[in-house]
């Protein structure tokens, strides 16, 4: 039977015309949908308004309507192909970019690719019962837009090994099916993303830190020589702009919320009032702030600096940068746990990469909490929210082991034992956020814990049906 | 350096015994390298790291006479063992490489020797990650358990990443051990990420991928099946024996423990055996048992135990910290009847193992990169056991003194209890072309055999009188130290080993000297070579010609 492959999976790689992928999606496309079916959201819905991409043009990959989710086009898209990029960086710098993978760097690239794409799935597998929660109709869309490009995020990565990597790449691509999130049996490769995403202010938080983790990711994919993963990684980050829009309103509505009763009741302790205290939410940035710094590996690595040497992955902005883009001999300053303390150390710049890139997302992730904090202020407030030191809580890297509180110091077990549920959600802590979750359906209306949303969603208002249920 | 520790002093490994299984858990204290200048990241080992296996290994056999299974298993998260330490390899000496690579193999060989003549049989739980050596420890298992989580992968990266071989066993034993085709052998060895779940099963790369919920189920039922099997003793032998201090009987029918003796050298000098470096060379002397040693009380004072105990940790101490003393002449002082009584002629335990020990202590002679000359003097005591002290040297000189008897005496310990590493007696490897003079030795069993008649036997090479015996023996010595130390090194291990080819004798030659000489090529160790280049992130420049 023949299948119009441009219709069912909207692509601008040429499926109907490449009968290698064709064969290779042939086989995943229904094991894809089969884990959807049961990995995919807990709640029922009869569909739900969505965005689909359906080309890589500014119209085309913001195309709006009510979709059954099961039906939702996941499709295949790679930004427009430069025809004079060259690789910006590492040994083979100046070069025309590769269109195949390079045979000496197949393990590599595969390895970078598989990494990224458990990461996609897995997320969507933490969050599937949330929908059952939901603050409002609005929020609930939001979930499944997230969780349909995250998928679709899945279909990219598969495309990749598919499309560029063999039987080795097939083998990959159903493995990604295989492992799932929290398993026993067959964990997800990546200790953040085996946690359940049990709460909506968790899932805020995710799309804020641990998402733009994926984004930070992702942007050094972006820079790769292998032009197809680059420009894969391209489109990708447009989508992951609207994760984290989801994530930054989402902590500003909770907080807002918390400032109203706050100066309402004129209170700090407003669980009575059924607000989540600022203290909760400080709780909420540290743990899912030290959990996504995690993410970014060992602060030394070798393998990351042999990635960027053969050009599989560069620095965040690599093409901004104003140094020889080979940093043979460039040094960087990493900081680490000496006598006690905290002191910097010298190391070479290409081995400390991955330092450099949380350095950014650190910056990054600052401008939330102004942004939260300007929210207090609006609210007469003081300004309390903070990022914790990035030793805080770590269990990769050159802090895993010590024990480091908020502000950065080096404690004993013991002070760290006493100090942790002033620092970390406590099960009473979660207990109650828990405990404000109640699902919230009717069109227009939203939970007490959170204030509505300025707008809508592409221009619609917000008693807008935007999930049938 | 020092190869002595015990469980109390151990920083890497956790040894824990539960009945007939013991589990050596493998936990790798990062900042507990034996060198300064390197982390040892993910279970990967150093020297000091085997030294504790190795130790582990070794009382096993000895103080646990009840255990009748070994697990080695992973303590880290997600990773068994990620091998040799590349950073240290990287910063090592070629001849610490070396000799790091050597001592490692014959700690694999042990934990295989330990499964096929001990009754104990090691099983490997890989839980997490193995690479490279890390594989190749689990090679030396039995038994070979893959967790199967859909990201667990046995791997030997070293070609593709490093530019060196698996050395520690790894090629041979995935061709000859398990039987693995070349062409996935080439396949396997040559792709970094590895291997994992059923494909791993199907090569053969493991015996079994389990999934992580039933895995400890499945070890401890893999290990209580060859426990079951086990042909360790469970009578006690005859004899009395003191169970030593602090021990206990474990179960009713096992065997008593035997303590291994501690190590107290003072320098080179130990209770039974010698060394005195001098210039280019040791001379090293073993002491034979007293006259009233009583052979059958085995126990920390028995003499062939600690003979054999302090001559091991000898030769890896004199290999270790004297590369410069290119000759060991080796003599040994006492009584031949003293010797022979204390060659026992029984495995019934714990003298198996006291066997075993010894035929393990010869085999490292026969791998050590020295010129081995034996003298045998008046006053000596190579008979039986001793005896094949002399027959893994190099050369032999016996001193002809018609005013002072000198003797040596075959027992049935020169004809098979103590097998080279290719499955021959030294005799039979002596006499490779001649079976039916083996033969005719064996009738000579028991008697003294002087000086004239060794030679003419063909036991010694030369037979040298008194008048002339300091000059020979002092040219023999000078001129052998004049020449090349590595052309010495090779010329040795081929003649040592006349006769067929195991799997052992193919670790140490074809694996280990293929390793040998890419270490000191330029693509590996050079400083655009991969084993210099890894870690810094900048990739290796290979010459591309072959040679």
């Amino acid at each position: 039977m023949s299948i119009d492959y441009s219709e069912r999976i909207p692509n601008n790689v040429g499926l109907s015309d490449d009968r290698r992928l064709q064969r290779a999606l042939e086989s995943w496309q229904p094991r894809f949908l089969q884990w959807w079916a049961e990995m995919g959201p807990a709640l029922p819905t009869q569909d739900v308004y969505l965005r689909t991409a359906v080309a890589v043009g500014r119209e085309g990959w913001a195309h709006f309507g009510h979709v059954p989710l099961p039906e939702y086009r996941w499709g295949i898209f790679l930004a427009e192909r430069d025809t004079d990029r060259r690789i910006a960086f590492g040994q083979n710098k100046g070069r025309p970019v590769w269109q195949q993978v390079p045979g000496e760097y197949r393990a590599d690239l595969q390895r970078l690719i598989v990494i990224q794409g458990d990461t996609e799935p897995a997320s969507v597998e933490q969050q599937r019962r949330l929908g059952l929660t939901a603050p409002s109709l609005y929020d609930l869309r939001n979930l499944f837009q997230v969780n349909v490009e995250e998928g679709r995020h899945l279909w990219a990565m598969v495309y990749l090994l598919h499309a560029y990597f063999g039987r080795s790449g097939r083998d990959e691509a159903e493995a990604l099916l295989l492992r799932n999130s929290g398993s026993e049996d067959s964990p997800r490769i990546l200790g953040a993303f085996n946690e359940e995403t049990p709460d909506w202010l968790s899932f805020y938080m995710f799309t804020y830190f641990t998402d733009r983790d994926g984004k930070y990711q992702l942007g050094t994919l972006k820079e790769s020589a292998f032009d197809p993963l680059s420009r894969t990684c391209e489109f990708m980050l447009k989508e992951e702009a609207h994760h984290m829009f989801v994530g930054t309103t989402g902590v500003d509505r909770v907080v807002e919320r918390t400032a109203q009763l706050m100066r309402e009741h004129d209170t700090d302790d407003i669980r009575a009032h059924g607000g989540i205290p600022l203290g909760v939410i400080q709780k909420y940035i540290n743990f899912h702030y030290s959990v996504s710094l995690d993410l970014f590996g060992s602060e030394t690595s070798t393998n990351v600096a042999n990635y960027f040497t053969a050009g599989l992955k560069g620095r965040w902005q690599e093409e901004r940068r104003k140094d020889d883009h080979v940093l043979t001999e460039a040094y960087s300053v990493v900081p680490r746990v000496e006598d006690g303390r905290v002191a910097d150390v010298r190391l070479p710049a290409l081995t400390a990469l991955n330092a450099d890139l949380r350095e950014e997302y650190v910056a990054d992730c600052s401008t939330g909490v102004n942004r939260w904090n300007r929210i207090l202020a609006d609210h007469g407030l003081d300004p309390a929210l903070y990022l914790p030191h990035p030793g805080f809580n770590r269990h990769v890297g050159i802090f895993a082991g010590h024990h480091l509180t908020p502000d950065g110091r080096v404690v004993d077990p013991v002070a760290w034992a006493a100090g942790r549920d002033r620092w970390l959600p406590t099960a009473q802590d979660k207990a109650y956020v828990l405990s404000l979750m109640r699902p919230v359906y009717e069109p227009g209306r939203i939970a007490a814990w959170v204030t509505p949303p300025r707008n809508g969603i592409n221009g619609r208002p917000l008693d807008y049906v935007y999930v049938h249920l | 350096m020092s190869f002595d520790t015990d469980p109390g002093r151990y920083r890497h490994i956790r040894l824990e015994v539960d009945g007939e299984i013991a589990r050596i858990v493998l936990k790798v204290d990062e900042n507990g390298g034996i060198a300064p200048g390197y982390d040892l990241k993910l279970n990967s080992y150093d020297l000091g790291v085997d030294i504790e296996l190795h130790d582990a290994v070794q009382r096993l056999r000895f103080e646990h006479p009840g255990v009748r299974a070994v697990v080695i298993t992973g303590g880290l998260d997600k990773v068994f063992c990620a091998g040799a330490n590349i950073r240290m390899l990287a910063q090592s000496s070629h001849a610490w490489k070396v000799n790091f690579c050597k001592f490692t193999n014959e700690t694999r060989n042990a934990i295989e020797d330990a499964t096929a003549h001990s009754g104990q049989t090691y099983l490997a739980a890989v839980n997490g990650t193995a690479a490279g050596g890390g594989y190749e420890l689990a090679l030396a298992c039995e038994w070979i358990i893959l967790v199967d989580d859909g990201s667990t992968a046995v791997s030997l990266p070293e070609v593709p990443l490093l530019g060196v071989l698996p050395g520690t066993g790894g090629l041979t034993r995935l061709t000859d051990k398990r039987g693995v085709r070349k062409d996935l052998a080439d396949v396997f060895a040559t792709r970094s990420e590895g291997v994992r779940g059923r494909r791993a099963v199907e090569w053969p790369l493991v015996d079994e991928a389990v999934p992580r919920s039933r895995f400890e189920e499945t070890v401890r039922r893999r290990a209580l099946e060859a426990a079951a099997r086990s042909q360790r003793p469970e009578q006690p032998a005859a004899g009395p024996r003191s169970p030593g201090p602090g021990a206990r009987p474990q179960r009713s029918v096992a065997a008593a423990p035997v303590p291994l003796p501690p190590l107290r050298p003072d320098g080179y000098t130990y209770s039974t055996v010698r060394a005195e470096p001098d210039g280019d060379q040791v001379a090293v002397t073993v002491r034979g048992p007293a006259a009233d040693a009583d052979p059958r009380l085995v126990d920390e004072h028995h003499w062939f135990l600690r003979m054999t105990r302090e001559l091991d940790d000898l030769i890896l101490r004199l290999r270790t910290n004297e590369p410069d003393r290119g000759t060991w002449v080796i003599r040994t002082e006492g009584d031949l009847d003293a010797v022979l009584a204390h060659d026992v002629g029984s495995d019934a335990w714990p003298f198996g193992e006291l066997r075993h020990y010894f035929k393990r202590t010869l085999k490292r002679l026969d791998v050590t990169s020295r010129s081995l000359v034996a003298l045998i003097e008046p006053g000596s005591c190579f008979a039986g056991p001793l005896l094949e002290l002399a027959m893994a040297c190099d050369r032999q000189y016996m001193l002809d003194d018609p005013d002072r008897p000198n003797a040596v005496r075959l027992s049935r310990a020169n004809f098979g209890d103590y097998p080279m590493g290719n499955g021959l007696s030294r005799l039979a490897a002596r006499f490779l072309a001649e079976p039916d003079r083996v033969a005719k030795l064996e009738q000579e069993t028991g008697r003294r055999i002087d000086a004239a008649e060794a030679l003419e036997l063909g036991l010694v090479t030369f037979a040298p009188d008194d008048i002339d015996w300091d000059d020979e023996v002092r040219l023999a010595l000078e001129e052998r130290a004049a020449l090349s130390p590595d052309a010495l090194t090779g010329m040795e291990a081929n003649h040592r080993f006349a006769g067929p080819e195991t799997m052992e004798t193919k670790i140490f030659a074809r694996l280990a000297a293929w390793q040998n000489w890419i270490f000191t090529r330029p693509n590996a160790s050079g400083p655009d070579g991969a084993l210099r280049r890894y870690g810094t992130g900048r990739r290796p420049a290979y010459d591309r010609r072959r040679a």
